[in-house]
């Protein structure tokens, strides 16, 4: 039967490359998966047992606020509304490690998200404000030592126990490196900051998260679903083993790791993605780094729709879209969720958009019955099939990093960002020419009048507001004492010590984020950037 | 003809300007990517060392009409006479503002990658 019935279906294959059967029946499924618990190892069904019937997904949107007291404001307002948690968006100048004195800087200035120069401007962010009640999460990569640092300044400053402190950093450098670009440093010696601060937070904070390894910018640089995980765990494994070298028990370590990944394409695929790739990341950590604890072999992690999906034509479809991302997260089993909103794809969303991505998850969590049941999924011929592949060929793309060399070297000759940027320019093409369908942008298409697209209007007045506060400070400041504190930043980083010791005091002077990247530069010398595409 | 591409200001944003430069080399372009961060001087003197035909710039962190502008007086310092083309993420209503700034062409958010090429084959041709 199957000779004669097979020709005449056209083969279908996944965005990475498995090829779909018509069919899938139990032959297809393992029988260890019969054996599979949700909150037991290997965690392929999830990593709490009874997920989201206990409490359902986190909702966490990114949201930029140009100035300290602008974001001082919402800090209040959702406290008011029984909210805890803020992510915060810092401006390029920020991220970059520049202040906003710095003639590079300008027209950057609170552009993305909230200008930091000095700890003065985390006073004013978060006066009033409970530190031990909020959890914190910065989006921030490139000089994130220095701003991790600050948080940890104002906090011993304003007399709180830092052992309780909580919040995340996003302080993924490797990726930055493939993609969003906010790199400062060589490679090396990027990740040894981001190693400096894994292990000041596993000594001192031990409830502060670090580290946040993003598949998420890999997979919107071109990535498919496969190499964004595999390329990820390649990155949290460079990590882990910074850490390990620094004496840090895998058990104090791996707990604090969290992952942030993209949504977009086949729902089987992306569902498949995230069931096989929770299961090997606990194998990884189970059997490599011999973690004895449950908790350490987590994948925790933060799943939204990504604006690679997303297409400018007929943006209404957009909404449609971002739900079905909402669902496939869901299904994935995800601890926290973010929605891209409709209107992201040319423009930084209307208020009306962010409100229905939050309306869009809050109709998933209590009208769908999604919460209900753990894992519903589970026990799909077909999505197991495809779990178990996920598996494997994850394994089989981490092999391919460790013969570049391993993650650090393929990222420092710029082998990832080649075959990452390759991809993109097909998957492009494909579009183009129809091959890969898109609602709206080459099938199903119509005349549409141009929308203008609106940008918050650069606000000149308030980046000069800035500009002269820092430099009152740097008038008002110690200037003996931040010299004197920033030569100790320098002699740090000479003889390879911990940072962060020194960058803390450094910024209770009130030293800027500028000087402080400054003297590193000095040291370490800046990235230069391979050119691959 | 010979394509210098680059990414002015702090955005790193360069998924489009690579997938750009991809499609131009393909369509049988000679095509220079500078990479992330550079100033209106770093990119003119690329420019002129390299002695290239266009530039091309993406932007899309919305500081278009102040980096197009400074390129512009960069260019006029250098006495760069050379076409200035401006893409990424630029809204279609600041169009004709940009083009009073000097450039010979700009591309607003949601233009095709082949519409773009298609416009340098055409001042290639008429070259």
């Amino acid at each position: 039967m199957e000779t004669i019935n097979k020709p005449t279906i056209k083969p279908v294959y996944l965005e990475s490359g498995i090829e779909v059967e018509p069919l899938y029946t139990q032959k297809d499924v393992n029988d260890e998966i019969q054996a599979e618990v949700p909150g037991q190892y290997p965690f392929t069904r999830g990593i709490h047992p009874l997920m989201y019937r206990k409490s359902p997904f986190t909702i966490r949107q990114y949201a930029g606020f140009a100035t300290p007291e602008e974001t001082n404001e919402r800090f209040h307002f959702l406290l008011k509304n029984g909210q805890s948690g803020l992510n915060v968006a810092f401006d390029l100048p920020t991220q970059c490690g520049l202040d906003s004195d710095d003639p590079r800087a300008f027209g950057e200035i609170g552009r993305v998200g909230m200008t930091i120069d000095t700890l003065e401007d985390f006073e004013i962010a978060f006066k009033n404000i409970n530190l031990d009640q909020i959890t914190v999460s910065m989006t921030i990569n490139g000089s994130a030592i220095v701003l991790i640092a600050m948080y940890i300044a104002l906090a011993e400053k304003w007399g709180y126990d830092i052992k309780n402190l909580r919040g995340t950093a996003q302080n993924d450098i490797l990726k930055e490196f493939i993609g969003r670009g906010t790199w400062i440093f060589p490679v090396d010696k990027s990740v040894k900051l981001v190693i400096d601060t894994i292990e000041y937070c596993a000594k001192n904070i031990p409830k502060y998260s670090p580290v946040s390894v993003c598949g998420y910018h890999i997979r919107e640089s071109g990535a498919n679903p496969i190499q964004e995980m595999a390329y990820a765990f390649c990155i949290a494994k460079a990590y882990t083993d910074g850490a390990l070298q620094r004496g840090i028990d895998i058990d104090e370590f791996a707990s604090r790791l969290s992952f942030n990944f993209d949504i977009y394409g086949n729902l089987f695929e992306q569902i498949a993605k995230f069931r096989g790739g929770r299961r090997l990341w606990a194998k990884i950590i189970r059997e490599e780094y011999h973690a004895q604890k449950d908790n350490s072999c987590w994948l925790r992690m933060i799943a939204g729709g990504g604006g690679g999906g997303l297409t400018k034509e007929q943006p209404e479809n957009n909404i449609i879209r971002s739900a079905y991302y909402a669902l496939i997260s869901a299904l994935s089993g995800t601890q926290t969720m973010a929605l891209c909103s409709y209107d992201e794809a040319y423009t930084i969303p209307t208020e009306k958009a962010a409100e229905l991505s939050l309306r869009t998850m809050q109709i998933l969590i209590h009208e769908m019955g999604i919460c209900d049941t753990v894992d519903p999924l589970g026990g799909s011929y077909y999505v197991e099939s495809l779990t178990d592949r996920f598996e494997k060929e994850i394994k089989e793309e981490m092999k391919k990093v460790d013969e570049w060399g391993g993650i650090i070297n393929a990222v420092a000759s710029g082998k990832i960002q080649e075959s990452v940027s390759k991809q993109a320019y097909t998957r492009e093409m494909g579009i183009q020419q129809g091959v890969v369908p898109k609602v709206g942008v080459n099938i199903f298409t119509k005349e549409e009048a141009i929308k203008p697209v609106d940008f918050h209007p650069y606000n000149e007045e308030a980046a000069n507001k800035q500009i002269s506060k820092l430099k009152k400070i740097k008038q008002s400041r110690n200037n003996d004492k931040v010299t004197e504190m920033l030569a100790e930043v320098r002699k740090d980083a000479q003889d390879d010590k911990n940072l962060m010791p020194s960058i803390i005091a450094a910024v209770k002077e009130y030293a800027t984020v500028g000087e402080i990247i400054q003297v590193l530069k000095e040291v370490y010398g800046e990235y230069n950037e391979p050119i691959f595409f | 003809m010979k394509i210098l591409l680059s990414k002015p200001g702090l955005d790193g944003h360069d998924v489009g300007v690579k997938v750009l430069a991809h499609a131009l080399i393909e369509a049988g372009f000679d095509v220079i990517y500078s990479g992330l961060r550079k100033s209106p001087e770093e990119i003119v003197k690329l420019a002129i060392d390299n002695q290239v035909d266009v530039i091309g710039l993406s932007i899309l962190s919305g500081t278009h009409e102040i980096i197009t502008t400074r390129i512009t007086e960069e260019m006029k310092k250098n006495k760069l006479q050379i076409p200035l083309v401006v893409g990424g993420n630029i809204p279609a209503q600041d169009v004709e503002l940009l083009m009073k700034l000097g450039p010979k062409a700009v591309f607003p958010t949601g233009t095709r990658v082949d519409n773009v090429v298609s416009f340098f084959i055409e001042m290639k041709n008429s070259k």
